[in-house]
Parts: C-alpha cells; sequence; structure tokens
C-alpha cells in the first residue's frame, strides 16, 4: 500500500501539471475563428459618405476587411496609416480594402476618418450584423479574403506594414481561380 | 412578362404559407433564456444576457430576430458558435476536448472518495491494534527477563 502511494502522489499530480503548462502556454485571448477557409458572410454597408460599399461588388479580387472603432486607442490609430498605405501599394493589383467601424458613434468616427484621411471605403455597422457575422469580439480585427470569397487569415490587433504586406502577397501569389 | 407574374404569385404563396411559422411572437423571457448561455464578446466573463454594452444588446435584437424567424434554442446557438467557436458558450459542450471538464471534477471527488475511505479504514485498524490488550506479564518472567538483560554479553 505505502509502496503504491509513493508512486500515486506524483502520477496524479502529473496529469495537472501538464495541463497547468498548457494553461499557462496558450493566451485565453487568442481564440482561433471557425470561419477560416470559410466563404466570407456577403454585407452591403453604406459607407460614411453615403456610397454602398458591398463585399459582392469586389468578388473576385483580394480583400482586406478590417473592424475598427474611434475609442480603440491607440491600436486602431496605430494601424490606420497602415492600412491606408497598404491601400494605395496595392489597388491597382487587385486588393479592396474595407472599413468596418463598429461599436462606435457617428460623430467620433468621423473624426477618426478626418484625421487619417482615409481614401478606401469606411461604413458604420450600426446594429452589429456584420461583426457577429464575422465573429468579431473586439477592435481592430482584420480579415483576408482571396479571390474565391473564402477568409483565409484573421489577425487580432493592431495590424503593420509587414503583416498586411505579408497576408495580400501570400493571397496575390495564388493564381486566380 | 407573364413568366414573372406567375414567379411573383408563387413568391406571394410561399411567403403566405411562411408566415405562420416565420412571425412567431417571442417574449422577452424567450431571448433571455438563450443570451444567458452566449458569453457577450466584447466582455470576459458575462453572459449576453447580463452585459449592458452595446454590443451584448445587439446580440440580443439578433436572438430576438432568429426566434422570430423561427429558430429553435438551439439553432439560434449554432448561428453563434458557427461564428465564434464554442467560446461563445458560457458552458462548454459536453464532448470532445471539453468534456474532460464535466468529467475530471466527478472523477477527483470519486477518486478521493475512494482514497477518504481508504485511509479512514487503515486508521480505524491502527487504533485497534493500538487498543489490543497488553499481554499479561507473569511474575516468572518478568525475574527471567531481568536475569537476561542483566548477564554480560556472551563472547
Amino acid at each position: 500500500m505505502r509502496r503504491i502511494l509513493r508512486w500515486l502522489i506524483p502520477a496524479a499530480a502529473l496529469p495537472v501539471l501538464v495541463l497547468l503548462a498548457y494553461g499557462f502556454r496558450t493566451d485565453p485571448r487568442a481564440i482561433p475563428s471557425p470561419l477560416l477557409g470559410k466563404p466570407a458572410a456577403a454585407f452591403t454597408l453604406a459607407t460614411f459618405e453615403g456610397a454602398r460599399v458591398s463585399l459582392e461588388a469586389v468578388r473576385g479580387q483580394i480583400a482586406v476587411v478590417n473592424f475598427w472603432a474611434s475609442w480603440c486607442d491607440p491600436a486602431c490609430y496605430d494601424e490606420a496609416p497602415a492600412l491606408e498605405r497598404a491601400w494605395r501599394r496595392y489597388r491597382d493589383a487587385g486588393v479592396a480594402f474595407i472599413g468596418v467601424n463598429i461599436q462606435d458613434k457617428e460623430e467620433p468616427a468621423r473624426k477618426f476618418l478626418a484625421r487619417f484621411n482615409h481614401t478606401f471605403p469606411n461604413a458604420p455597422d450600426r446594429d452589429g450584423r456584420v461583426m457577429v457575422d464575422y465573429g468579431v469580439y473586439g477592435v481592430p480585427e482584420t480579415f483576408f479574403i482571396d479571390r474565391a470569397g473564402r477568409v483565409r487569415a484573421k489577425r487580432v490587433g493592431t495590424v503593420t506594414d509587414e503583416i498586411l504586406q505579408q497576408e495580400i502577397e501570400r493571397l496575390l501569389a495564388e493564381s486566380k481561380p | 412578362m407573364r413568366a414573372p407574374a406567375a414567379l411573383i404569385a408563387m413568391m406571394a404563396v410561399v411567403a403566405l404559407a411562411a408566415v405562420p411559422a416565420a412571425c412567431r411572437q417571442v417574449s422577452e423571457d424567450e431571448v433571455h433564456a438563450v443570451a444567458v448561455l452566449l458569453r457577450c464578446v466584447v466582455c470576459q466573463n458575462l453572459s449576453v444576457a447580463d452585459s449592458p454594452s452595446e454590443t451584448a444588446r445587439q446580440m440580443r435584437e439578433l436572438v430576438r430576430e432568429r426566434l422570430v424567424a423561427g429558430d429553435s434554442r438551439e439553432q439560434v446557438l449554432a448561428f453563434f458558435v458557427e461564428r465564434y467557436g464554442t467560446w461563445v458558450l458560457l458552458a462548454p459542450p459536453a464532448r470532445g476536448f471539453s468534456l474532460l471538464l464535466w468529467v475530471l471534477p466527478f472523477a477527483a471527488l470519486a477518486l478521493g472518495l475512494v482514497t477518504a475511505v481508504a485511509v479512514a479504514r487503515r486508521w480505524a485498524r491502527a487504533s485497534r491494534v493500538a487498543r489490543a490488550p497488553v499481554p499479561e506479564v507473569s511474575d516468572a518472567m518478568r525475574a527471567r527477563i531481568r536475569a537476561e538483560l542483566e548477564r554480560p554479553e556472551a563472547p
């Protein structure tokens, strides 16, 4: 009995340690999106300028859909210039950018756009429908959609020039469907 | 022009047929019953029913909308799981890896009980042994023990 106990106690502690090691190594905020590889949800929104913007209209192109809010400081403020730079760099290569403003108020959102002088379409998602369709749980989040309309990558947090370039180039390198 | 008219008529029939199922009355309680099962996605550990955030309000509205459209509670939950993964459910599903979360506490409890009973029985046995009557030592035996102890060690 005593001999069994001597082995049983470390043996019982082992799975607990393994579980703890696993738990502490994984980031509870990094939640994998079940949408990767799946068709991106279609949406049509009215931009702040009153124009229509839809995913359907850019089908066949690579689409970068960025979710942001004006109160998301500094993450959204940090990435805004990079998004505009990437848009200008890749627009002629067949890459569409769509900004979706969520969980926000109209006036500060407009101020945000004026500050960064965004030239790609940005639209408010007033009832949160697009947000939920993309499983967005915070800002900023950026989705990369391939020419076939599938969600291929999701980036949570600030996107940099490097991240945008890497994700876009990867999709551009794929042959056209 | 005839085809579109027929098509419209057909659509009207379909729409009318769908009305009873499509325009269900949904009470606040029904929405609440689903919302308490969903995690508010912008908060860390609040349900969609309990969170005062704008996002939670929008999610409650979506829940209501789907219920009105005739979805069952499971279908509404599936709608959110499709988009957010099982993370969006406040109670992890009792299958796959998450099944461990449901089974382990009970397994640990059972193991603990078995161990406690085993230990308790050992203690009981040990105390019985301790309380066992000390065998009588006769005077003759005492004298012999003393003699043995005093005798010099044999070479």
